[in-house]
């Protein structure tokens, strides 16, 4: 940073003596303008090079984007989507796709080949051509067409991705935010979540969940999101600290988590993990993957550094907010299993109810050992602010 | 304000009667020459520039060769910010964050609007001067102590702020949240706070000076399109920066007065935090209450400078004058209602999310005939290829590129996907970032004649436009690609997730794309600040332009023109215009017996 000073300061001394030139220079005789400016005016053949650069400007343009599809074409997350409402994203994202490509084609070439063929000459004059009602209505009128059906389309979408039915027999999980990791809590048998608020955070009960609320005791709180296929699921979002924003790019699903404030997403998954792993574009992806890691894995190795691991696929949840320093390593794995292995594995999962009382029976019992106390300092907190705890009702 | 008005006049008209004697500092430093204050804003915009675009190449370098040593780092970093030259992931969001306040605000708004605004008003429209040349003076002084603060920000201990330039809080207002939020975050919040205070005072200076200081004939209707576009984007400015002030303002008392308008139940570092009953949300509604009509502050001078380069160097009248208006008039009033495109996913009601996108898409339609205007000002034109129309030709060039992907961006359904990923990096930097910096230079390249009365190498221009071109190109175009493959912004390092690994290679060439890129742009340096002195003397009116400005002296003077103020009888795009031996007819030539105005035969 010093170094970024002593720049500054040159920067500031270089406008200094510009300055100085500056009074020297206008305190010079005036000189007579000659022709000589016109050195520095475009001529017949810079408007010729120019012109001509302008058409290749154009081909330039066109092969960088086919180069582009044809080497990262295969990149955009445009099919697989692994949600229901992902096939409406990714097909409106199609058409509106064709369309930008469309006017992209079209204008880049009209733009630089008009350029090309009325580059100046001596020998010629502009038309005088200011106005012309038609022209200008039908392409007022062509983009309020257009954009007319994809805001139609749009808002459609839009409409059904937001509203869920509330009749409809959906699982409710809370996507718990913080620096920087997730936590997810499931809301148990009674599909309710306890009501929560950060002044209940203590111990093992680290999403905040308010113990005195019965619908809290069977919840149950893990580090992976795992979800039965094929069945709608209510994401609730809480954050702790800062904004994060859940964003799960495999189901075409976002969403901000704000602290003091309770989001939602609902969405239905609908392939698993295993059947998309089979998938023949994912295994190609997985492989494009796997080769660049081992050509890098290589480097470390030479470097006497450990190797990385081949990747298989996972669906991911990524925070895409920024969120403080480590916000690019804040991730969790997300898991889609069929409804019978998805209740297998949350009848494994210990109850907060249950790890809660386990918690405080251990911390109760007379210690033998001169343990240092591991009693968050929240606690003297929660006393004080007994009036202003208002736990948030989750559903 | 009418009085104040008066007495300037007055006092411009007796000005060359009586010598008033210019010392260096009234001259130099404080003057209070609209001439003088553009290229002080200029100048200054181009330092922040330099500062502005040196970080970005930093941060390139770290997320292309992500946690490797650079010698650069150290020497430029410090020890202390990138210990044994590798960048700590705290200054890496510091840096994102500082370029894009520089760039935005400080050169792409006060470098472009208050360069061009302070240049051209008053020699385009026919006054002697601003309507208050001291506010004008103040104007410029308070931006310079802004630019002070900003930069003296990089120097504290803690790191500049770095909670993104959009600083959302919570992450903004905790220090415990990231290290930058401490001093760092003040001393933004202080400088964008001065920032705000310079741009009400030059925007208010414009639209008066615009509305009553026009000269006898200059009807609106005769106005160069630049002043239209100038004049719009002071009233836009006028009309949302006070409200980022109060978002500041508000977040100044979170932060040091205990209060809560943005906060709520926060548990940070095994504490809860006293905020209750606040909600970011609400500063998210604030800042892009400004933060999108932004984005059309830094473009609309953009337009204009296109509008009036293109038409003179196309030796054609601009097509569709009046739809031109109707089409900046369309943008401003839709640009204060679309912000919150910004915010579909924060969690607001959906229902709102459906309102802006619907306002949203609607923009693309004046700007749909803004695109096509200037395509068909081409069309049997005579197109003289100066540098300044190569960059208005590439303005329209990424303008569209840009642009298209709004479509995605603003749909609410398709943002789901690419928010807050490098799809939109790719976008706004083409539309507004790359776009409006074209504009700058075109304006820099068009009427550098006018500024330092020298003219610029015309092939260091074309160096500097063919390569800038093609590497803008380079670094934003694959970046589309990533982004729609999920890759988010703002990440210090791709490596912590392994489906990004096919990445790399795209990181490491658009790097060096911007590598190449900034590389080229010490061509532009070097011919603008060689050319103020050493470059070939320049005429009185070297591009054969009708505008007002080319009618003044080529030596500066305080007043503008030495006898009265020229009458103003025809539109000011009188170019190739048949029955007239000259290719242009100035606006300044009173109409035949019989002869039609404003483009009409």
């Amino acid at each position: 940073m010093t170094s970024l000073l002593i720049l500054v300061i040159v920067a500031l001394l270089g406008i200094a003596v510009w300055q100085l030139t500056k009074i020297f220079d206008l305190t010079q005789s005036k000189q007579h303008v000659g022709e000589d400016y016109k050195t520095q005016v475009a001529t017949h053949k810079d408007n010729n090079i120019n012109g001509y650069l302008m058409f290749g400007f154009l081909a330039f343009i066109y092969i960088f984007t086919i180069y582009s599809c044809v080497k990262w074409g295969y990149m955009p997350l445009l099919s697989n989507s692994a949600s229901e409402h992902g096939k409406d994203v990714d097909q409106l994202m199609w058409i509106t796709l064709l369309v930008v490509f469309f006017v992209q084609f079209l204008t880049q070439f009209l733009l630089h080949y008009f350029a090309f063929a009325y580059r100046g000459n001596k020998d010629r004059k502009a038309e005088f051509f200011a106005d012309n009602d038609k022209l200008e209505f039908i392409w007022t009128i062509i983009p309020v067409i257009v954009l007319a059906g994809l805001i139609l389309y749009g808002l459609y979408a839009w409409n059904n991705i937001m509203h869920y039915d509330e009749e409809e027999e959906v699982i409710y999980v809370e996507v718990y935010a913080k620096q920087f990791n997730w936590d997810f809590r499931y809301a148990g048998d009674d599909n309710v979540l306890g009501k929560a608020n950060v002044r209940f955070i203590e111990g093992i009960n680290v999403v905040g969940a308010d113990m005195a609320d019965p619908n809290a005791q069977d919840d149950v709180v893990t580090k992976e999101l795992h979800l039965p296929v094929g069945k709608k699921v209510v994401l609730k979002m809480r954050s702790q600290d800062v904004l994060h924003s859940a964003y799960f790019p495999h189901f075409r699903a976002q969403m901000n988590t704000v602290p003091g404030m309770v989001t939602q997403f609902a969405m239905t998954p609908t392939v698993t993990t295993t059947e998309m792993r089979d998938r023949e574009e994912i295994v190609d992806r997985v492989n494009k993957i796997n080769e660049a890691r081992n050509k890098h894995s290589k480097k470390l190795v030479e470097k006497g550094e450990p190797g990385l691991e081949p990747y298989t696929f996972d669906y991911i949840l990524l925070c895409n907010k920024i969120c403080g320093r480590s916000h690019y390593n804040m991730q969790a794995k997300v898991i889609v299993e069929t409804e019978n292995e998805f209740k297998k594995w949350i009848g494994q999962q210990p109850k907060l109810g249950k790890q809660v009382a386990e918690e405080k029976a251990a911390a109760a019992a007379p210690k033998v050992e001169a343990q240092p106390v591991q009693t968050p300092v929240a606690e003297p907190q929660i006393v004080v602010d007994t009036t202003a705890v208002v736990a948030q009702v989750i559903k | 304000m009418s009085a104040v008005v008066g007495h300037e006049l007055t006092h411009d008209h007796s000005h060359d009667d009586h010598h008033h004697k210019e010392t260096f500092v009234t001259k130099y430093i404080f003057s209070q020459d609209h001439k003088m204050i553009a290229k002080q804003f200029l100048v200054t915009g181009i330092i922040m520039g330099i500062i502005g675009i040196a970080m970005s190449l930093l941060f390139r370098i770290q997320i292309a060769w992500p946690e490797e040593s650079f010698k650069v780092f150290s020497w430029l970093l410090g020890d202390d910010f990138a210990p044994g030259g590798v960048m700590r992931n705290d200054i890496y969001l510091a840096l994102v964050t500082i370029h894009g306040t520089i760039m935005v605000f400080f050169v792409l708004t006060a470098g472009l609007s208050g360069t061009f605004s302070n240049l051209l008003i008053p020699l385009q429209i026919g006054a002697r001067d601003m309507a208050s040349g001291f506010m004008n003076m103040l104007s410029y002084w308070i931006f310079f102590i802004a630019c002070i603060v900003m930069i003296s920000s990089l120097f504290v201990e803690s790191g500049p702020a770095s909670a993104g330039w959009t600083i959302y809080p919570p992450l903004s207002a905790v220090p415990e949240a990231i290290p930058g939020s401490g001093t760092g975050m003040t001393l933004w919040l202080v400088s964008m706070a001065l920032f705000i205070a310079q741009s009400l005072m030059g925007s208010l200076n414009y639209v008066v000076t615009v509305l009553n200081m026009r000269t006898k004939g200059m009807s609106m209707t005769r106005l160069p399109l630049t002043i239209w576009a100038l004049w719009v984007t002071a009233i836009i400015g006028i009309v949302s920066f006070p409200v980022l002030l109060s978002a500041a303002l508000l977040l100044i008392m979170d932060r040091s007065f205990g209060t809560s308008f943005f906060l709520s139940d926060i548990y940070l570092a095994g504490e809860v935090l006293h905020y209750q009953g606040g909600s970011p949300v609400l500063f998210e509604h604030l800042f892009w209450f400004l933060g999108h009509p932004e984005v059309y502050i830094v473009i609309l001078p953009a337009m204009g400078i296109t509008s009036e380069v293109i038409s003179a160097n196309a030796r054609k009248p601009i097509f569709g004058y009046r739809a031109m208006i109707t089409s900046i008039l369309a943008i401003a009033f839709l640009s204060t209602i679309v912000w919150g495109h910004h915010m579909f996913v924060s969690g607001m009601n959906p229902f709102l999310g459906s309102v802006f996108t619907f306002t949203t898409l609607l923009i693309a339609i004046p700007s749909a005939v803004k695109a096509f205007n200037y395509i068909t000002t081409l069309w049997k034109g005579n197109l003289q290829m100066n540098p300044s129309m190569l960059f208005c030709i590439g303005f329209v060039s990424t303008f569209i590129t840009g642009g298209v992907t709004g479509i995605i961006l603003g749909d609410s359904t398709l943002d789901i996907n690419v928010h807050d990923t490098y799809f939109v990096i790719a976008h706004f930097h083409l539309v507004m970032g790359i776009s409006a910096l074209y504009g700058m230079f075109a304006g820099i390249y068009h009427w550098f004649p006018k500024m330092y009365g020298r003219m610029m190498n015309k092939n260091l221009g074309y160096i500097h436009f063919w390569v800038t071109v093609v590497c803008a190109y380079g670094v934003f175009f694959p970046m589309h690609f990533i982004g729609m493959a999920g890759l988010p912004r703002r990440y210090y390092t791709n490596s912590a997730f392994p489906m990004f690994d096919d990445m790399v290679d795209v990181n490491i060439l658009i790097t060096m794309f911007a590598l190449v890129g900034a590389a080229f742009q010490l061509v532009f340096l070097f011919n603008f600040f060689y050319s103020i002195f050493y470059g070939k003397k320049a005429p009185r009116n070297p591009w054969r332009a009708t505008t007002l400005e080319w009618t003044t002296p080529v030596e500066h003077m305080h007043g503008n023109w030495p006898g009265a103020i020229p009458e103003v009888y025809r539109w000011p795009y009188d170019y190739s215009k048949p029955g007239y031996e000259e290719d242009f007819v100035p606006q300044t030539v009173p109409l035949r017996d019989g002869e039609k105005d404003g483009g009409h035969l």
